[in-house]
């Protein structure tokens, strides 16, 4: 190492082009590889919502699989489909209502609201106003409806989707795609055997009422709104149990639920 | 090219980073609980050692010293970012689980230590198989942590199922443990005690020898 690398010329000029160099390297790859990520992304969204409705085969292209699903942005405290002024509001807001990113939009101020206490179970805090729903068309009726949701357990936010037949009550499928429970306890959300047992349950009891509930060890056999809770995760069970029931419920897609089942009635 | 095959057969028992110089644990603990991420992580720890130390040496003789560390941590930080928008584009599904493990190869101590220590004062062909070598020694820990813990903590190996798990209707009780990040530990203490017992010479001096109580020891 020759002495004069110490010179502060020398130190300013290698700062310099190292970092020139360092920087170039990085947006280089960080744009030229963007199109494949942000495409993995939706795809693994896609992904996401075909599993959660039991759709999903492997080996067939996700695009393919996903052609038969209608994706339609909801107005959650009316229950209603968005008008064309809503999406623009979405748009006004920075958000692409086509590829709408609900989970920035809960983020966004414009596009949210707070939730205190009483009105927040699921620990979410901010509650956003739209929200994208897929569904799965039979001759202009309802088969399947694949609603987002999302709420706190022990350690994280779990995001995942839940759907539910064309009478908005049964519980096709369950699945949480982002969670960050303690692998072996409240990780087994994503055990297949127990998303299972979630198949066929009822949402809704006779009045109305939202009536589904993880319960603390072995369900009773037969109660069509009660599922088994997690053995050593009883936290993350009480969290999915809180963040199912406020999603269904009045707050979030229950008027959307009831009105969709009286037109399809 | 007898040196090439020692900086590259060195790492991976006699001066093995973890086992020996214990470095770069913490990435140990964190992406083993399955066999296919911990591949993926081994093979990003050891392109960025490989690639940081080749691009230290080339320009070792003209880093000045005073801010050299700087230098260092401003390539191995950029090749980091590279390989973990590369994953993101080609492996997004191992990327998520591996979330910030890959960023966080900026601060193992491993990638760190073989620039300091061996780039700053070797040519960059030698730097570059010294940082294949020190990766491999790196994966030969990880790997042999992965395979117990996947094997043992879920029945599986790569994802295909190996013991059939008691709650999917088979045999094996699995190992709840296993799974969280503390097992890793005693895992790796095993790895180490079994090979200072296969390699004696890495059994270190006791820096000190505590003396027996005895009934006039001081005052207390």
């Amino acid at each position: 190492m020759s002495a004069n690398n110490d010179s502060i010329q020398k130190t300013l000029i290698v700062a310099v082009l190292l970092c020139l160099v360092c920087a170039i390297i990085v947006a280089g790859a960080a744009v030229s590889l963007k199109p494949l990520q942000v495409a993995n992304k939706v795809e693994d969204k896609k992904k996401n919502v075909l599993a959660a409705a039991g759709m999903l085969q492997p080996g067939v292209s996700v695009e393919e699989q996903f052609k038969k699903i209608t994706t339609r942005i909801v107005n959650l405290e009316e229950g209603r489909f968005a008008t064309e002024a809503e999406l623009a509001e979405i748009k006004a807001a920075g958000l692409d209502p086509q590829k709408y990113d609900q989970r920035k939009a809960s983020k966004t101020p414009e596009l949210s609201k707070p939730l205190s206490g009483d009105e927040d179970p699921a620990s979410i805090k901010r509650m956003e106003k739209y929200a994208e729903i897929y569904m799965i068309e039979n001759n202009g009726e309802i088969e399947k409806i694949i609603l987002p949701i999302h709420g706190y357990g022990l350690w994280s936010t779990l995001y995942g989707f839940i759907a539910l037949k064309g009478d908005m009550d049964t519980i096709v499928g369950l699945g949480f795609y982002s969670h960050a429970e303690t692998p072996g306890l409240g990780g087994e959300v994503d055990n297949p055997s127990w998303k299972a047992i979630w198949e066929g349950k009822e949402v809704y009891d006779d009045s109305g009422d939202v009536a589904i509930k993880v319960v603390k060890g072995p369900a009773e056999p037969g109660n069509p709104y009660q599922v088994d809770g997690l053995s050593g995760a009883t936290l993350t069970s009480r969290g999915v149990s809180s963040l199912v029931r406020f999603w269904v419920g009045d707050r979030a897609f229950g008027s959307l639920l009831t009105k969709l089942k009286e037109q399809g009635a | 090219m007898s040196q090439i095959k020692t900086v590259l057969t060195e790492p991976l028992f006699s001066k093995n980073p973890i086992a020996v110089q214990i470095l770069g644990i913490c990435s140990a603990l964190a992406v083993t609980t399955s066999l296919q991420v911990t591949l993926v992580m081994c093979l990003a720890l050891t392109s960025v050692t490989a690639l940081s130390n080749t691009g230290i040496a080339l320009i070792r003789n003209h880093i000045p010293n005073n801010i050299r560390i700087i230098v260092q941590m401003t390539i191995i930080a950029s090749l980091v970012i590279v390989v973990d928008q590369v994953l993101k584009a080609f492996a997004y599904e191992i990327s998520k689980q591996l979330s910030v493990f890959v960023g966080l190869i900026i601060t193992n101590c491993i990638v760190m230590g073989r620039a300091e220590a061996f780039a700053m004062k070797n040519g960059p062909v030698l730097s570059f198989f010294d940082g294949i070598g020190n990766g491999l020694g790196y994966s030969v820990v990880l790997i042999t942590v992965a395979v117990i813990r996947e094997l043992f903590g879920a029945g599986k190996l790569l994802g295909f199922e190996i013991l059939p798990l008691v709650t999917d209707g088979g045999w094996y009780q699995s190992n709840g443990l296993l799974l969280l990040p503390p097992s890793a530990f005693f895992i790796i203490g095993g790895f180490i005690w079994v090979l200072r017992t296969w390699k004696k010479d890495q059994i270190e001096e006791s820096e000190f020898k505590i003396l027996p109580n005895t009934e006039h020891s001081g005052g207390h």
